[in-house]
C-alpha cells in the first residue's frame, strides 16, 4: 500500500505529502529517537506522538516511507514545511498508535 | 591508494532543535554520488547519533567524513567535559541527558549502542576535561 493511498482512507489526513508513490512495508511504533534508529527498518511507517523538528530529521535519516502522528496530534507550520523540503511524508489520525497499527495491519499485505 | 573525499562540518553547540545538518548533509552528498541506500542509511543515522551527542553532552564539535574506496571513516572531535567511564556509557539506557533534551525525545540512551550497531568498527579516545574522539568505519565492500 502506498502512503498516498492511505491518506485517501477517511481515518488519515494529509498534512504533508511529497512522496506520494512510498510504499509501505511494515510499522514502528515509538517516541524516543535513538530507539527509532536503531529498530524502524526502511519503508515502515512510523507511528508517534513526537511532533518536534527532531522528528523530520530522524524520519529522513532512517528512510521510513512516512511519519504517523496519532492521537491528533499536529505538526507546527515550520515543521511541516521543513518535513515537506525533506520530501518526508507525514499523515495525522485521531487514533491511538495501537489502532492505528490495528488498522495498517489490516490493510498492508 | 587514491586520496579519500573528505566533508567537513562545524557542528554549532548551541542550536540542538535543528541539530543533525551535517548528517542531513551527509546523506544527501553520498545519495548524490550513488551508494547503496542500506551504507548512506547505516552511515547518516550513525553520524547522527555522534552528532547529537556533540550538540547535547559536548556544546558542539567538528565533523570530519572521509570518503575511500573500500570505507567511510567518519570523525567526530569534541572539546567537551570527556566520557568518565566509557563501558557504562556504551550499555543500552545509560544517560546523563537533562530532562529538557529528553522531553524532545532525545535521551534514550542508546546513541553509542546505535553507532556501533550501524558501523563495522568504532573506537572512542576521551579524557576528562580535555575532549572525545568517536572515530568510525562502515566497510563498503
Ligand atoms: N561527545 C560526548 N561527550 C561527553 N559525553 C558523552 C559524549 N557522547 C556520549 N556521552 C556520554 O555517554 C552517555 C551515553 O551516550 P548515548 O548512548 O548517546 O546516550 P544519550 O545521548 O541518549 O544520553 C551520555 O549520556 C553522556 O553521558
Ligand atoms: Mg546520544
Amino acid at each position: 500500500m502506498t502512503v498516498g493511498k492511505l491518506c485517501e482512507l477517511s481515518e488519515f489526513e494529509a498534512v504533508c505529502l511529497p512522496e506520494p508513490e512510498r510504499e509501505i512495508n511494515g510499522v514502528y511504533i515509538g517516541d524516543l529517537l535513538s530507539w527509532v534508529m536503531g529498530r524502524a527498518r526502511q519503508d515502515n511507517a512510523w507511528i508517534t506522538i513526537m511532533s518536534n523538528i527532531n522528528v523530520a530529521a530522524v524520519a529522513s535519516l532512517s528512510d521510513v516511507s512516512c511519519v504517523i502522528l496519532a492521537e491528533g496530534v499536529t505538526l507546527d507550520d515550520d515543521v511541516a514545511s521543513t518535513a515537506a523540503q525533506k520530501g518526508i511524508n507525514v499523515i495525522s489520525t485521531s487514533f491511538a498508535a495501537y489502532e492505528t497499527a490495528l488498522l495498517l495491519g489490516s490493510i498492508i499485505q | 591508494m587514491s586520496e579519500p573525499l573528505v566533508f567537513h562540518f562545524d557542528i554549532d553547540g548551541e542550536d540542538f532543535i535543528s541539530a543533525g545538518q551535517a548528517s542531513i548533509q551527509i546523506k544527501k552528498n553520498l545519495r548524490r554520488i550513488g551508494l547503496d541506500p542500506e551504507i548512506i542509511r547505516r552511515v547518516s543515522i550513525a553520524m547522527y547519533e555522534g552528532e547529537i551527542n556533540m550538540v547535547i553532552h559536548a556544546k558542539g564539535g567538528e565533523a570530519d567524513v572521509k570518503l575511500y574506496e573500500d570505507r567511510i571513516e567518519i570523525i567526530l572531535a569534541d572539546k567537551g567535559p570527556g566520557i568518565k567511564n566509557i563501558d557504562e556509557a556504551m550499555q543500552e539506557g545509560f544517560s546523563t541527558a537533562s530532562d529538557t533534551i529528553r522531553s524532545l525525545g532525545f535521551g534514550a540512551g542508546m546513541g553509542l549502542p546505535n553507532m556501533k550497531r550501524y558501523s563495522d568498527e568504532m573506537e572512542i579516545n576521551t579524557e576528562i576535561g580535555v575532549g572525545t574522539t568517536v572515530r568510525m568505519v562502515i566497510k563498503l565492500a
